[in-house]
């Protein structure tokens, strides 16, 4: 258990910069997201913390103590990889021994750890094991055993669920969770699932390119996103990004949306604040909102807007409907059967929650 | 529809006939040369030198045997071929274990510990795979000279190790591209050198491909003429040496009965070796990963 410190870590590969400067610290227990798409980077910074990548700049620090120079076996780390990478030949029990084997534990200290870890993990039975007698979500709960063992201080997570199917990912996912909360041991977990990151994390940092462009707890991340890739990359459907233009009334902001066929939408009650609206007063902006802050609304007012939905997609628990605002196509949450195709529709907005974005920059306005 | 069906198995049945008619044909055709062999070994030369040479003996003798094995003389001395046998199992057990282990080795480096410029190193050991023997025979004869092995068993020894190792690499290194780097990468973690990753973790999948090796490299070496007869001489050849001076070098009657029973000496540890681990051969000829 302990504190990471990364802190302007930079990764070169001849000329090509694959890290910029990434700064990136979490307290003791805390349960970090690495977040992106392939070739953003996440999975080389995880190797750099294990010591599998050497860092050609910056520094990374666990508990306080800097180890670039360390060896991943001097790092006090755990490490559970996507493939499982488990050892063939051993069975499920040798696998498990194998580190504390090497550091010299002793034979009942290692069976005594052992049955915990098995025990903890309902895998007792699987002991003598070969790892291709097993299924995949257990060689995942072997591999998350082979890491448990070590009571290390910082366990790293490499896409530990991308191999197994839909239903059994769902159920790992709680496991790891429950695993966190009993064992409140810091985490590092690289994902491309923002699902993932959002039910696990407890600080998210999303990455694109090599650079963080967005760390904060998931809510946050999902509530007030830095940028516009973060928008849409976090949250699914994702966050609308509807290109609008910004009014000052009164001193209070207002974006005017443009709506095929009907009068342009008002909002107002956007949280901005008074420095920016004048900063942006008449200007083109991008306004941000997330599919479930529409609501069907029985009569129209000022606070509604007037869209004709062309299409509706059921996803059972509620409905997703599709409306032209702005020049881009918009999706909303809304229930079952409130609205239907080819029709026309009145949807109020949770103004609020309403987050505006730079045309240019594509960072989000404060 | 009846007679259809009818004759679409009949068709199937003659197919049959005439796949495995050929079949045991070839086989036939192909295994001659051991029948010939074998009961020829069994013959007294009487009966050889009577006409008979494909039928069977009318007394089976191992005499030939015994002969080929402990009295026939080669060159000056009438120690049969069991002196030779000897050194050929010194020759090739030695070197078929250091280039194996050798090759494992560079296949496990080549792979899993990839430094600048290891795709060079891995095509220019290739290269080794096409050279023809007779092109190395001078320069090795030199370096043997130099380091004063020459005409010796251990000489052989390396020639064989030196000249085994780029068809080793080659198997390792196309094995050990198969699994995946993740394993290496988690045996650091926990904790495991160089040495200790190899031997733990990389070795033990690898068998079919050690036994592949094996295989490969005893074959080679134990059937080899050319560095044999050109690097050692009298009383440390290996026995395909010493099997072309018993047959080539004859005084008198030529004694086909004799010859046949050393060729067959001469070829049975290869022929066991296959009928041992031939299955393995092609298991970890076509094989891919071991899935873990």
């Amino acid at each position: 258990m302990s504190t990471l410190e990364i802190d302007r870590a930079r990764k070169v590969y001849g000329d090509l910069e694959v890290l910029k400067e990434v700064s990136i610290s979490i307290g003791t227990g805390d349960f970090l997201v690495l977040l992106g798409p392939s070739g953003c980077g996440k999975s080389t910074l995880l190797n750099m913390i294990a010591g599998l990548e050497n860092i050609s700049g910056g520094e990374i620090r666990i508990a306080g103590k800097v180890v670039n120079d360390l060896s991943p076996k001097d790092r006090d780390i755990a490490m559970v990889f996507q493939s499982y990478a488990l050892y063939p030949t051993m069975t499920v029990r040798q696998n498990i021994e194998f580190g504390m084997k090497i550091r010299g534990v002793a034979q009942a200290e290692r069976d005594k750890a052992v049955k915990t870890a098995a025990d903890l993990l309902q895998m007792t039975h699987l002991l003598d094991r070969k790892p291709s007698q097993l299924s995949g979500g257990q060689r995942q709960r072997v591999a998350m055993g082979r890491a448990i063992v070590r009571q290390p201080k910082l366990f790293l997570f490499d896409e530990p669920l991308s191999n197994l199917d839909a239903k059994l990912r769902v159920d790992m996912r709680t496991e790891i969770k429950r695993l966190h909360a009993r064992l409140g041991t810091t985490i590092v977990y690289v994902t491309h699932d923002q699902i993932e990151a959002m039910t696990l994390a407890t600080r998210v940092a999303v990455m694109k390119d090599g650079v963080v462009q967005h760390l904060d707890d998931p809510q946050s991340v999902y509530d007030r996103p830095a940028n516009v890739y973060v928008a849409k990359f976090v949250g699914s459907p994702s966050m609308n990004i509807i290109p609008a233009s910004l009014d000052v009334e009164d001193g209070r902001p207002v974006a005017v949306v443009d709506i095929p066929g009907a009068t342009a939408g008002r909002l107002t009650g956007i949280p901005l604040s008074s420095q920016a609206a004048a900063k942006y007063a008449g200007r083109s902006i991008l306004v941000g909102i997330r599919p479930e802050l529409f609501s069907v609304a029985g009569v129209q007012s000022p606070q509604t807007v007037s869209v004709h939905i062309d299409v509706v997609e059921p996803t059972g628990p509620d409905t997703l409907a599709l409306f032209q605002a702005g020049g881009v196509e918009v999706t909303a949450r809304v229930p079952p059967r409130a609205v239907a195709a080819r029709t026309s529709a009145t949807l109020a907005v949770d103004t609020a929650k309403i987050v505006l974005f730079d045309a240019e920059t594509e960072k989000r306005i404060d | 529809m009846r007679t259809e069906e009818h004759s679409a198995r009949r068709s199937r049945q003659i197919g049959r006939v005439f796949i495995y008619g050929s079949l045991i044909a070839l086989a036939a055709f192909y295994l001659m040369p051991l029948w010939v062999m074998t009961v020829t070994s069994l013959k007294s030369l009487d009966e050889i030198y009577g006409g008979s040479f494909i039928g069977m003996p009318k007394a089976i003798t191992l005499e030939a045997w015994n002969k080929a094995w402990q009295e026939a003389c080669i060159g000056t001395a009438c120690t049969g071929l069991r002196p030779y046998f000897i050194n050929s199992i010194l020759m090739v057990v030695p070197a078929v274990i250091l280039s194996t282990g050798i090759g494992a080795i560079n296949g496990y480096i080549l792979t899993k510990w990839r430094f600048a410029g290891a795709n060079a190193i891995f095509g220019l050991l290739l290269f080794g795979c096409f050279l023809p023997f007779q092109a190395v025979i001078l320069p090795m004869a030199q370096v043997l000279g130099r380091l004063h092995l020459s005409g010796t068993i251990p000489g052989l020894v390396l020639v064989h190790t030196v000249y085994g190792i780029s068809f080793t690499t080659l198997f390792f290194r196309n094995y050990f591209i198969t699994i995946p780097d993740e394993l290496t990468r988690a045996a650091q973690i926990d904790g495991a050198g160089f040495f200790r990753i190899f031997f733990s973790v990389m070795l033990p999948t690898a068998l079919p491909i050690i036994v592949v090796s094996c295989i490969w490299q005893f074959t080679q070496i134990w059937n080899d003429f050319l560095f044999g007869v050109s690097f050692t001489a009298g009383q440390s050849s290996p026995i395909t040496v010493a099997l072309n001076n018993i047959v080539n070098v004859t005084m008198g009657r030529k004694q086909y009965n004799v010859d046949m029973a050393a060729a067959m000496i001469a070829a049975i540890p290869t022929l066991f070796v296959y009928v041992v681990a031939g299955r393995y051969f092609v298991r970890g000829l076509t094989a891919g990963a071991v899935k873990g």
